[in-house]
């Protein structure tokens, strides 16, 4: 279904798509009766707190616990000892690699899990954790990812027989020998080094989980800060099912959660060792790691080095892109992708120009850093690819003297060419690029600002504009592609209407914050016309919720959002047949509008979904199953391709480096919008995300691996006052393969703000020869570069 | 450790517990009087997720003692629905989509319902100014400035 959805079709009262209607979710939070994992309280329940490395590489010579068994309310202190018992020591990561839970020789990282101790209180475990005695022997850091591939480097991974190196992984995708060709021919190649660092999502909400075995009924549960939910409870049940763990008799609540953002995927040490110290002891055990522990130690985003090249004619039509990457994937790849894509869906890197010939490669390597990556508010690997192509394309105008508008504009593929196979191998479903970088121009004024520019430069004022006109790559996937060890990346809806024409719907995602509750409850409206406000969602209880992958990298409303519909109108088919029985008529004389089946051409003979939802159960047709229910596992035919217009204008502070962002606006297509006001929160909010990383964000390590941003003192999350009121804008061309023609939002502007940032800082500076600035641009860079140039005030 | 008998009125209710020395007073409402409304999101006082208002000053509980609040009155966010009726600020939260996943929420709009105690009608930079001390990762502050829009217009309508 590909029409225009940007009117409602129904009504206020039923609130389907295109109703911004007010969160269901938010009563309980206003009101401060939110359920998170940290609110959780059972009878005896224990606290866990951990010991944690201060060396990056060193040997584990002893750990002595004898002075924190003694402090008063310490019950236990948990080791790789303890663990190598049940071979619980070591775990597999996504990606088929394997990462310690607590170490019997040595560690890899800062602020890496040591020791765990049980407490009868936070305080005491604190205590405990503090006083455990570890005796370690140093050993040579390496936190270059490019020195760690040098011959003589050493070896970190000296726990894979025969490794020799610390290379991971090569991937490549593209045609090598036609693009180098390309390249060679071509009258104009741009190079930059683009340097995208390690940051962290930093929800407020930290990890955590309160693990509880019933030793009577063998059964686990664990309420944990975890965004896909089913996924955990299958690896729980393979990777401890050795210790009688079993799948049925495992029960993963994914409660409230506190924003996740990717960061609350990968399965930490923390979770592990509670979950055994809980099945050892036979009580409840609470793990939620304190701020510090969350910046040092979980999976980080990002950390890619690419060197990009774009080709081109003179005239400014581009030929040809390559990009070499070196990822730094910490001591483990425990990146959060589908499995057969180590370096995700990095190969969208050819955006949104119409590039004939294109080669990709991503080399992973092993660093003394936590492990990693995981998609921060983003696809996967996707903020990398939008963040060099825009930067090249933008250093191609530079270098061609060109409009950077005009020349988007001049390669964008052509809205009449989508369906549209790239250069690497992705069928985009639609677009129309150039509408959304017009309608971007218009809103901002665009050749008014290039007017005031070129007044501002006369008077030695720096005034930029960027623009970045990205397309995300989102709803994985398809299963022929698609899996996360092996579970294909399909998702689900059970939905049942009950006697009295109310209904319940449970899906396999996980909303932590994106407004699920009202969102999914408005599909089912629009497809059955059953109010939004009568519909309960639910999700996250993997004892009732039906299978599903979880949420992040935008993928729920193109999968577990399609389910949704599918689900409906397998129930409104049902529907239809029991409306026949009660109109004594044939299904196929009933006409559908939403909330009721009439006759055709006897418009006042009618039922409503009600009635028929009652009937359902009172006077179900002869030969039909009673009730009104129906499941749906949507795998997806393909990927959705949500796109953008991004321009900003900065004024950089002479004698600060301050950029200040004047003005923003954003235009998105999504598709067809469930509900306006929830996506452009999540835009507000993705845009935020994106200029984080631009101005402030960076977790970097000296060379002695000391992590230089532990903590909100040096990891700088914006606040009200450096976030400018952003501008938002839409245009609506709908996903030509899904049910309702939506395609995902919710990270599209983490993707697609920062090389807008970056290309209006650059061009604030470009007439004094600066040609790129890798980000975070901060006042101290920013202001060397204004000294070296010598403009600084 | 040395314990302390504190007696706190939190919300309009007199409480009297003993407590630890060193306990935070955000640990002491969440976990001794299980309200769990205010939140902990760092370790260093800036998140704000913990503000809480003590004698009807914003503080963020995470940096004050609970035998700080002995003799003294504190306010959560469960004490701003008052007989079955939302406080301007939380409707106004409602209303303007000024949240989404709800954990700053509740210290938000506790500095948020202070600032309007003293400025009825704020504006934008001021508000911002405000709430500089409590973060937010969801919402990009743009929804939550016009819930405290919001609130105000609705406080000096009545």
């Amino acid at each position: 279904m590909s029409t225009d959805t940007s009117k409602p079709r129904t009504s206020a009262e039923i609130g389907g798509m295109g109703h911004s209607v007010k969160r269901k979710e938010d009563p309980r939070f206003i009101r401060g009766r939110g359920n998170y994992v940290d609110d959780i309280q059972l009878p005896g329940m224990l606290h866990m707190d951990i010991t944690r490395s201060p060396y990056a590489h060193a040997k584990i010579k002893k750990i002595d616990t004898e002075k924190a068994l003694k402090i008063p309310g310490v019950l236990a202190v948990i080791t790789g000892a303890t663990l190598e018992k049940y071979k619980l020591h070591w775990m597999p990561t996504l990606m088929s690699d394997t990462q310690m839970v607590l170490p019997t020789d040595r560690v890899m990282y800062q602020a890496q899990e040591v020791a765990a101790v049980i407490a009868t209180d936070r305080y005491a475990a604190a205590d405990g954790a503090a006083a455990v005695e570890v005796e370690y022997e140093p050993l040579p850091v390496v936190v270059d990812p490019f020195k760690a591939l040098e011959p003589g480097a050493p070896v970190l991974r000296t726990d894979k027989p025969g490794k020799k190196d610390n290379h991971i992984f090569h991937w490549e995708a593209g045609d090598r020998a036609a693009t180098d060709e390309a390249f060679r021919e071509a009258d104009v190649v741009v190079k930059e080094q683009v340097y995208i660092p390690r940051i962290h999502v930093a929800s407020i909400e930290t990890c955590g989980c309160v693990a509880d075995f019933d030793r009577v009924n063998g059964k686990l549960t664990v309420y944990m800060t975890t965004q896909a939910p089913h996924a955990i409870r299958t690896v729980f049940a393979l990777v401890a099912g050795h210790v009688g763990l079993s799948e049925e008799k495992i029960r993963i609540v994914s409660p409230d959660i506190g924003g996740g953002f990717g960061g609350k995927v990968p399965v930490y040490p923390g979770y592990v060792i509670a979950v055994a110290a809980s099945v050892v002891i036979g009580k409840p055990v609470k793990w939620v790691e304190d701020r510090m522990e969350n910046l040092q130690a979980d999976s980080f985003a990002r950390d890619y080095h690419m060197t990009a090249e774009l080709a081109a004619t003179k005239d400014g039509t581009m030929t040809a892109l390559r990009i070499k990457t070196l990822a730094d994937h910490g001591y483990a790849d425990a990146a959060a992708n589908p499995s057969k894509f180590p370096a995700g869906l990095f190969s969208i890197c050819t955006g949104s120009y119409d590039l004939k010939h294109a080669f990709c490669e991503v080399d992973g390597v092993y660093t003394n850093k936590p492990p990693g990556g995981v998609a921060y508010r983003c696809s996967f690997r996707v903020t990398e690819a939008v963040h060099a192509i825009e930067r090249i394309t933008d250093r191609l105008a530079q270098e061609l003297e060109m409009d950077p508008a005009a020349l988007r504009l001049k390669n964008f593929i052509p809205k009449d060419k989508f369906p549209y196979r790239s250069a690497l191998g992705w069928e985009y479903d639609s677009g129309d690029y150039a509408a959304a970088l017009e309608k971007a121009m218009d809103l901002i004024g665009y050749d008014a600002l290039r007017r005031e520019q070129a007044e501002k430069r006369k008077k030695g004022e720096l005034m930029g504009i960027g623009i970045s006109s990205f397309t995300e790559i989102v709803g994985a996937g398809p299963s022929k592609h698609f899996d996360i060890l092996g579970i294909k990346m399909f998702d689900s809806c059970e939905l049942r209407v009950h006697p009295t024409g109310k209904a319940i719907a449970r899906f396999g995602t996980k909303s932590q914050g994106q407004g699920h509750e009202t969102t999914y409850a408005q599909i089912i409206a629009e497809e059955l016309g059953i109010p939004a406000a009568h519909v309960a969602v639910e999700e996250g209880d993997t004892d009732t919720a039906p299978y599903g992958l979880g949420t992040y990298a935008s993928r729920s409303t193109p999968t577990a959002g399609a389910a949704g519909a599918i689900a409906a109108r397998k129930v409104r088919e049902k529907a239809r047949k029991i409306a026949a029985h009660l109109l004594e008529v044939s299904p196929d004389d009933l006409e559908w509008e939403p909330g009721k089946f009439s006759v055709r051409g006897a418009p006042q003979k009618s039922k409503t979904i009600q009635e028929i939802a009652l009937a359902a159960y009172t006077n179900h047709p002869p030969g039909m199953e009673a009730g009104l229910e129906a499941v749906d596992y949507y795998d997806p035919p393909n990927l959705t391709f949500p796109f953008g217009s991004y321009i900003g204008v900065v004024d950089i502070d002479r004698g600060t480096g301050e950029v200040k962002i004047r003005r923003f606006v954003a235009v998105d297509d999504c598709g067809n919008i469930i509900n306006p006001m929830i996506v452009d929160g999540q835009i507000h909010g993705g845009l935020t995300m994106g200029m984080a990383p631009a101005l402030l964000e960076e977790i970097s390590y000296d060379e002695n691996g000391n992590n230089q941003a532990g903590s909100f003192m040096d990891y700088l999350v914006p606040t009200a006052m450096e976030t400018p009121k952003w501008e938002t804008g839409k245009t609506i061309t709908p996903s030509p393969h899904h049910p309702f023609g939506a395609k995902g939002v919710g990270e599209s502007a983490t993707v697609g703000a920062p090389p807008a940032i970056v290309n209006a800082v650059v061009d604030a500076l470009s007439h004094l020869g600066v040609k790129h600035i890798d980000i975070p641009m901060t006042p101290e860079k920013v202001w060397k570069i204004l000294k070296e140039k010598g403009v600084a005030e | 450790m040395a314990t302390h008998r504190i007696r706190v009125a939190v919300n309009g209710a007199a409480h009297e517990n003993e407590v630890e020395s060193r306990l935070l007073l955000v640990h002491y409402l969440r976990e001794m009087l299980r309200l769990t409304g205010t939140h902990i999101g760092c370790d260093t006082t800036h998140c704000g997720a913990c503000t809480v208002l003590l004698d009807g000053r914003p503080v963020k509980s995470c940096t004050v003692l609970a035998v700080q609040a002995d003799g003294r009155d504190v306010t959560t966010v469960e004490g701003l629905e008052k007989d079955g009726q939302l406080d301007p600020i939380q409707e106004g939260f409602y209303q303007e989509h000024g949240l989404q996943c709800g954990y700053c929420t509740p210290g938000m709009m506790m500095t948020s319902h202070a600032l309007l105690k003293s400025n009825g009608n704020p504006s934008e930079a001021e508000i911002r100014q405000a709430i500089s001390g409590n973060l937010c990762r969801c919402t990009g502050y743009v929804n939550i400035v016009k819930a405290v829009q919001h609130a105000a217009a609705a406080t000096r309508a009545r």
